[in-house]
């Protein structure tokens, strides 16, 4: 293990809205702890929860892990969910592929994606229809 | 004034060191070290939990007593009572007599605190349609909900309502008009808070938002019903005409009343420390949308949960409600005249990151970093038997230098099994024929010393102090790891 980096990893059980986001207020929490700007903590915290999210709503969830070093925190999601079609769709602000019931639980506003291009540098999507989606994001820390 | 003063504090001759307490603070801000529960005066926010868990009562907080601070020292003294004394009593169902009963007590005037609420009330609905960018506005009623956002939430410190609790702004118009009435200077009015809670005492003497707070005193309800209950009963002769707050000032009194009282539907009102906690979480990932206001407590029920209190929440609850019922809503025109420094905070709160590591990123990296690798070593049961209240913040301490892994009874326990292991395999394969006698002593010796020790710093750990053993003979042991001072 480098020594400048601190490596950590979670489990998203699936279809459990209640669990979703203690993975990233755990890491939204360490950050604080460990003295990142209010602003950065913002941005990893939302982009990593959109992400949690993602992976109950569509991916009978999956492993989150997440790399803290000097330059950079990386949160590489990755599930063995259906994938996705469309990303350019699923990029745009709005649209979803959420069933009814997940919208009506307030989830699925088609925000998930978008959030997470907003909020951090850099993201990567590496998808394949019936094997997975493995979604790589990048926020900078100077 | 120091910034992190906090009116809980320990008064440790009642101090057992059981754990009831380290585990029920929000914050984890207290440690049991050398058989006491101490306070992290940084991580206090002055919420009462330990307050009410501690069943030797032996957690208390800072506030005036009326005797000793009180008498002789003004000339004109004001009573600011919070709309919660009225709740305290049974069958009091006109405030006038209560307002009575304090002037018979020897205050020259009162100012309810619901009337400087009715203000707020007012000046919020102006606040929130103003500042749409800034939703879900929270509201800054509960000096330890404030105390919290300081500590841990500075993504949201923008959306707090930049407002002096009622309290403050009844001391402030009070002030004012007692001056104006008696041609006195300031220092010759006493401004005297009744208060339900006791995060309030730190809000007036460590003032986060304001330079100098306008009430000198601060009495705690429980601290002066019994005085009270005697002028109840004379203030029957001739009620005097005091009231000024209506239905809305009254509604404060209990969680929800904040928000009822600005007439919005998208507002959320939780109350409870741990509730709020969770719905800070939600608001920081920005999970909560579409509301315009959030009124959070810190204790259950809102101020008629406050630990300063007598009468049951519950039942002082209902008797707000009815209270308020028999009131009329305070018309805008009616409102006592007020100016906008009344009201405002005089200074932006400050983020205080407290549980910062260390003192740069880099360093709290590695700190980090040293803590996770630790907790790995702890057996992960929250158990409290090292003074701290979870392994991860045990992992914490130890690498911030307050205690030692040591201080872990299992990692401990498992030193002893492996020490033991290795004494019996050497007593059992010993060939009493051609070794020496007495390098086998001398062997089992050490290993014996070895363990004793172990033992010893077994007892150290768990907090035990002069604690009398069953043979009557007496441990007397030196202080535990860690800090006397934290």
């Amino acid at each position: 293990m480098d020594d400048a980096v601190l490596s950590l990893k979670y489990h998203v059980s699936p279809d459990d809205f209640k669990t979703a986001g203690e993975a990233s207020s755990d890491v939204k929490n360490k950050l604080k702890k460990m003295g990142l700007s209010p602003e950065i903590v913002r941005r990893v915290a939302i982009s990593m929860y959109e992400g949690e999210i993602n992976m109950v709503i569509h991916a009978y969830g999956g492993e989150i892990s997440v790399d803290i070093g000097m330059e950079a925190v990386t949160i590489v999601l990755k599930d063995k969910g259906p994938g996705i079609k469309d990303i350019d769709k699923a990029m745009e602000a709005g649209y979803s592929t959420a069933s009814e019931r997940v919208r009506s639980m307030g989830f699925g506003a088609g925000m998930g994606l978008p959030n997470m291009k907003k909020y951090s540098d850099e993201m990567k999507i590496d998808t394949t229809i019936g094997v997975g989606t493995t979604v790589t994001l990048i926020i900078r820390l100077c | 004034m120091d910034k992190f003063f906090h009116s809980v504090f320990l008064e440790e001759e009642n101090c057992t060191g059981c754990y009831n307490c380290i585990k029920k603070c929000p914050t984890q801000a207290i440690r049991v070290r050398e058989g006491k529960a101490r306070v992290i005066g940084e991580f206090c926010i002055d919420c009462g939990e330990c307050v009410r868990a501690c069943q030797q009562h032996a957690k208390s907080s800072r506030r005036h007593k009326l005797k000793r601070d009180l008498v002789g020292k003004y000339d004109y003294m004001v009573a600011l009572p919070s709309q919660v004394l009225y709740s305290q009593f049974h069958h009091l169902d006109d405030v006038n007599l209560l307002l009575t009963a304090l002037k018979l007590m020897g205050f020259h005037d009162v100012f309810e605190v619901g009337s400087a609420a009715e203000i707020l009330s007012e000046e919020t609905r102006n606040y929130i349609k103003r500042h749409e960018g800034l939703w879900p506005i929270i509201n800054t009623a509960c000096p330890t909900v404030l105390r919290l956002i300081r500590v841990r939430f500075p993504n949201l410190i923008e959306h707090l309502l930049p407002f002096h609790i009622p309290a403050e702004t009844a001391a402030r118009i009070a002030r004012r008009r007692a001056m104006e009435q008696t041609g006195l200077p300031s220092e010759k009015i006493g401004i005297v808070y009744i208060s339900p809670c006791p995060s309030k005492v730190s809000y007036v003497h460590s003032p986060l938002v304001m330079e100098k707070s306008e009430i000198d005193m601060v009495l705690g309800i429980k601290d002066i019903y019994r005085i009270i209950l005697p002028y109840l009963s004379e203030a029957k002769k001739h009620v005097e005409n005091l009231r000024t707050s209506g239905y809305v000032g009254m509604e404060w009194g209990r969680s929800g009343g904040e928000a009822a009282g600005l007439e919005e539907d998208s507002y959320i009102a939780v109350d409870g420390i741990r509730n709020v906690i969770s719905i800070l979480e939600d608001l920081e990932d920005e999970k909560i949308e579409k509301v315009q206001f959030v009124e959070l407590n810190a204790c259950n029920g809102g101020c008629v949960g406050g630990v300063l209190n007598i009468e049951n929440p519950f039942v002082a609850r209902a008797k707000i409600l009815k209270l308020a019922q028999g009131l009329a809503r305070t018309k805008k025109e009616d409102l006592i005249p007020y100016r906008p420094e009344d009201i405002y905070w005089d200074k932006k709160l400050e983020y205080e990151p407290v549980f910062q590591l260390g003192n740069n990123f880099a360093e709290s990296m590695v700190m980090m970093k040293r803590a996770e690798e630790l907790k790995g070593r702890f057996p992960g049961l929250d158990c409290g038997c090292c003074g701290a209240p979870s392994c991860q913040a045990m992992s914490e301490d130890v690498i911030r230098g307050l205690t030692t892994e040591n201080a872990c009874i299992h990692i401990l326990k498992d030193r002893l099994h492996t020490l033991s292991k290795y004494a019996s395999e050497f007593a059992n394969n010993w060939d009493n024929g051609g070794s020496d006698t007495q390098e086998y002593i001398e062997t089992t010796r050490q290993y014996i010393n070895k363990m004793s020790k172990d033992i010893e710093e077994l007892d150290n750990t768990i907090g035990v102090k002069n604690r009398t053993r069953k043979d009557g003979e007496e441990y007397d042991i030196e202080g535990a790891a860690g800090e006397e001072d934290l």
